[in-house]
């Protein structure tokens, strides 16, 4: 049964597409291991059991009857809860939506079950995506399945846990500004930030609409491969997502190795980085050498700005984004009677987490009158110009390598009283938002201490395949991706 | 009398209701037949999660209004969200567009000229025609909110309030005048006159109740600027200038400062009342809305493509009449003043191209007869179809009548009447009456011959007295009715009467 648990979603489909496996056999193993072993972890917020065994048993019934299956034919999903799925609850982590249950599917939901996949429950998060550590959860902290005294990452730490712990084996999360990276970099599995405008955010309960994306979690690369192709592409639902782009393809060793890529290093990010951290990313350096890459250090530009710039955008987007949840149309259950709305606004909203109301209060400055030009402003015009930046990097390089997080995973309440040394944290990841440019964390080995270290590569718009084809080699030389946590 | 420097300016907030849908949704532009909160969805009720969509039609829409009034169209528009918390807005933001940061908006730097001679209501005796300019300042385009519905009519009366989503995010434009009017009728003029622009453009029925809204603001001798809202009707904008200059006018005299503030109309009492909730300075934290890219609209061969898709405008088809036709400035005024009436005459005209004389028969006989019912008609604001009253056909018969078979005005209008009552067409009256001209020669001959016969001292008469000939007409006209035709008669008669001189 353990063996069940570790095989590869590829691989699982296979079998159950040749009717070597049952879908219903296959989601009940993953529902038992969920019901064994998640109240260490707290991953989910919410199951959708049930019902995964109906899809299963559907998706059987297809294979019986030799009708086509999807490619994501019987694999169980984790949906971060942030994300709507038709009918379950959509609580963001929040006390404010505890009990709002979505009347409709987001796109990437609706395309997962175009493609036979199953929703298997939504996935612990920070309140509204706002954090890194997954512990602003109105729902309990996220626990790391390598070491339980220590934090998921966030904010999508509920589905990169329970990717990690063998609880499904894909998951949904959203990248604001690192949201699926570092979670996936702390529990050692495969995390991509899609390229801004490559996946469809219907559906996606908005925190800063200019940087997030949907993405996928994976435990390795290919069947990373599989969810991102099937949430990819255009979208009438979302005037943002802009063009269609080929699929992503799992190329093999050599026809990777003939495109020679240019793979430039930030040195100067890296060298601010943990000790370890540092020693990681020279050993997936070397690997990259071995296949006669190109590789050269180089500088990052106005990285001291970055930060800054980040808060003021998402923190602007994000308190205009949150100024809907008033409880007058959804929400909980909240008597209106006696109140005068103004007053009614106050006492409903004040179920807000702290760290949610710290962003709207910071939004709601940087965008008050006299100060738009001071600071949003600002910060829009750093944006323009590290995307000229990268651009200018991306004349010369395929690709850019630098952490993930410049730190190893921290102690659950160990920063939680320390948001600017929190915030301050999100440098490598929040360029890719930013910019709108595709980022992945593989994973890339462990501290000293047995903690997961994940290490970034950055891409050009909409070329993903790079980093499919870089993540593709890594992986077969460092096996890390098969490494499990025990719990 | 002393220079009051009056100088008012307008918001006006008009629904786009010829679009099918919503502004950024699939719901219908039409809310006004649907059960409360029934015609929503998630995007237009802001669910958590939905995404603007952008009606590409409003923007052309809200392009053909800007050509109209003379606005630039820029290179490229975006949205802009306003934030404030209000019940009746979904999101607690509205999607708007914004020019403090750069041009966002459709249009912008408009004018348009407000000539007193070209208002629908112009026949005032002793208003002097003059031109105006009015500086349009911007036009934008955004969603309306819901409605808050209270059970009792006094608000106060309430101890709750329902709320209606049917019409949020309905497509409205809402056009920024500068203060450049300087009279309460010039207002009038310039309201009457866009809202036959709207509905040449087809773009929106302001005969639908709350299509069209108005904020006016109102300053006197370079004082503070007073914003009214609240007024629901055109009618009620002049009134409520007019009760806003006296206020001020009244405030000045006895040295008291006219405050900047908001004040609401109040419909029923006809007065302005200061609205206190509004007097902090609001705070609407306006940013680029993130989830609608900026849209290149395509410069000069846009603003082409939207101009040959739109319908002739007032001021092209006055033009047109005065100086192609050659209406009088008066008739002219009185058909562009009117697309629903301009139409019916160009309908007619297809039928008998005759643009002078039927201009006549709309102008003088049919309007006339529609307004005497309009005034009997008890059930006031019930649009009358021209049309259906008298077909563009049977009016292009009437005019044809006159002009080709000589019938006479007098009777013409009798048969007029007969055929705008029974809406039988004039030809067959005229037939049916026997009151087609006698144009046979041989026929007036006989009566002239009998007439001279009764009266045979005419002849000798006529020898001295040219006055004869017109005097026996008047006896043939008497006998048959007037349907002789005169020019032949007289000719007939010349000719006898000659014959009879050797």
């Amino acid at each position: 049964m353990t063996n069940l648990l570790e095989l590869p979603a590829h691989v699982v489909i296979g079998k159950i597409k040749g009717n070597d496996l049952k879908a219903v056999e296959y989601v009940s193993v993953l529902i038992q291991r969920i019901k064994d072993i998640d109240y260490k972890i707290n991953s989910f917020i919410s199951t959708n059991f049930e019902n995964a065994i109906k899809q299963a048993k559907i998706v059987d019934k297809k294979i019986q009857s030799g009708e086509s299956v999807g490619m994501l034919a019987g694999i169980p999903i984790g949906i971060k809860d942030n994300i709507s799925v038709k009918g379950l609850r959509n609580t963001c982590a929040s006390q404010m939506l505890r009990d709002y249950e979505s009347p409709y599917n987001a796109t990437v939901v609706t395309n997962i079950e175009f493609q036979d996949g199953i929703v298997m429950g939504k996935t612990n998060m920070d309140e509204f995506g706002m954090g890194n550590t997954s512990e602003y959860s109105s729902f309990g902290p996220v626990k790391n399945p390598w070491n339980s005294e220590y934090v998921a990452g966030g904010s999508s730490g509920g589905s990169a846990a329970a990717v990690s712990s063998l609880q499904v084996p894909l998951a949904l999360g959203s990248d604001t500004g690192g949201s699926i990276r570092c979670p996936s970099s702390f529990c050692s599995v495969v995390g991509l930030k899609p390229s801004y405008g490559r996946v469809s955010r219907s559906g996606l309960i908005s925190y800063s609409n200019s940087l997030e994306q949907i993405g996928p979690v994976a435990r390795n690369i290919t069947d990373l491969a599989l969810l991102f192709n099937t949430i990819e592409g255009t979208d009438a639902f979302d005037n943002t997502t802009a063009c269609s782009h080929k699929k992503s393809v799992i190329n093999s060793l050599d026809q990777i190795t003939s495109k020679g890529y240019q793979i430039g290093i930030f040195s100067n990010l890296t060298e601010n980085s943990d000790i370890q951290v540092q020693s990681k990313l020279m050993e997936m350096i070397k690997v990259f050498e071995r296949h006669q890459f190109v590789l050269e250090n180089i500088d990052l530009r106005l990285k001291e700005f970055a930060v800054a710039a980040y808060y003021i955008i998402a923190t602007a987007e994000a308190s205009s984004n949150l100024s809907r949840f008033d409880n007058v149309r959804y929400g909980y259950p909240s008597n209106p009677e006696g109140f005068e709305w103004n007053r009614y606004y106050e006492k409903s909203r004040s179920l807000f987490g702290d760290e949610v109301k710290r962003r709207i209060l910071l939004g709601s400055f940087v965008l008050s009158a006299g100060y738009f030009g001071k600071y949003y402003a600002k910060a829009q015009a750093f944006r323009n110009m590290l995307r000229t930046e990268f651009e200018r990097l991306f004349k010369k390089y395929d690709v850019l390598i630098l952490p993930t997080m410049p730190i190893l995973p921290i102690k659950l309440g160990e920063k939680i009283s320390n948001p600017v040394q929190l915030y301050n944290f999100d440098l490598f990841t929040i360029l890719a938002n930013l910019t709108g440019l595709p980022a992945i964390t593989l994973p890339a080995g462990f501290s000293d201490t047995g903690l997961p270290i994940g290490i970034q590569i950055m891409a050009n718009s909409f070329e993903e395949q790079k980093l499919f084809d870089l993540a593709v080699l890594f992986e077969d030389e460092s096996k890390f991706t098969e490494r499990t946590p025990t719990i | 009398m002393f220079k009051e420097n009056l100088k008012i300016g307008l918001e006006i907030h008009c629904q786009l209701t010829n679009l099918n849908t919503k502004l950024f949704c699939n719901c219908l532009s039409n809310y006004r037949n649907s059960l409360p909160n029934d015609n929503t969805c998630p995007i237009c009720l802001g669910l958590p999660g939905t995404l603007p969509l952008l009606n590409k039609r409003a923007v052309d829409f809200a392009s053909m209004v800007c050509i109209a009034l003379n606005c630039k169209i820029p290179e490229k528009i975006s949205f802009y969200r306003k934030n404030y918390f209000y019940p009746d807005l979904p999101k607690n933001f509205q999607i708007t567009q914004y020019n403090s940061y750069e041009i966002s908006s459709i249009g912008y730097e408009g004018h348009f000229s407000i000539d007193d001679d070209s208002g629908a209501f112009t026949q005032m005796a002793n208003s002097k025609p003059s031109k105006s300019q009015i500086r349009i300042s911007r036009i934008q385009l955004e969603e309306d909110p819901g409605k808050i519905v209270y059970e009792d009519e006094k608000t106060s009366a309430n101890t709750y309030s329902l709320i209606d989503y049917n019409r949020a995010g309905v497509a409205l434009i809402e056009i920024v005048t500068e203060p450049d009017f300087s009279s309460s009728h010039d207002v009038r003029i310039f309201l009457n006159d866009l809202i036959n622009i709207f509905e040449y453009l087809g773009v929106c029925d302001p005969s639908l109740e709350g299509s069209i809204r108005c904020d006016v603001n109102v300053s006197l001798r370079g004082g503070k600027k007073v914003e009214i809202k609240n007024i629901s009707s055109f009618k009620d904008v002049e009134k409520s200038i007019n009760y806003e200059v006296t206020r001020q006018r009244t405030m000045i005299m006895h040295d008291m400062e006219v405050q900047a503030e908001t004040r609401h109309w109040d419909e029923k009492r006809k007065i302005t009342i200061s609205s206190r909730s509004k007097e902090e300075e609001e705070e609407y934290r306006y940013f680029p809305e993130p989830d609608i890219p900026v849209i290149l609209l395509g410069g000069q061969s846009f603003v082409s493509s939207i101009r040959s898709q739109m319908h002739e405008l007032p001021n092209e088809r006055l033009q047109r009449y005065k100086e192609q036709m050659g209406l009088s400035t008066h008739t002219a005024n009185i058909l562009a003043n009117s697309k629903k009436i301009s139409d019916y005459f160009e309908e007619s005209l297809k039928h008998y191209n005759s643009p002078i004389e039927i201009s006549n028969w709309i102008v003088n006989e049919l309007l006339s007869k529609i307004n005497e019912m309009e005034k009997s008609d008890a059930s006031k604001g019930v649009v009358i179809d021209l049309a259906a009253k008298m077909s563009p056909a049977m009016i292009a018969n009437m005019a044809k009548l006159v002009s080709e078979k000589g019938l006479n005005r007098n009777m013409a209008r009798e048969i007029f009447a007969k055929s705008f009552q029974s809406g039988e067409d004039p030809y067959y009256i005229v037939k049916s009456m026997n009151v087609e001209k006698i144009s046979d020669s041989e026929e007036i001959l006989s009566l002239i011959t009998e007439t001279l016969e009764i009266q045979p001292t005419l002849i000798d008469q006529s020898k001295t007295n040219p006055n004869v000939v017109n005097f026996i007409l008047g006896l043939i006209m008497k006998k048959t009715r007037g349907r002789t035709n005169p020019q032949l008669a007289i000719k007939l008669i010349q000719d006898v009467l000659s014959s009879k001189k050797n």
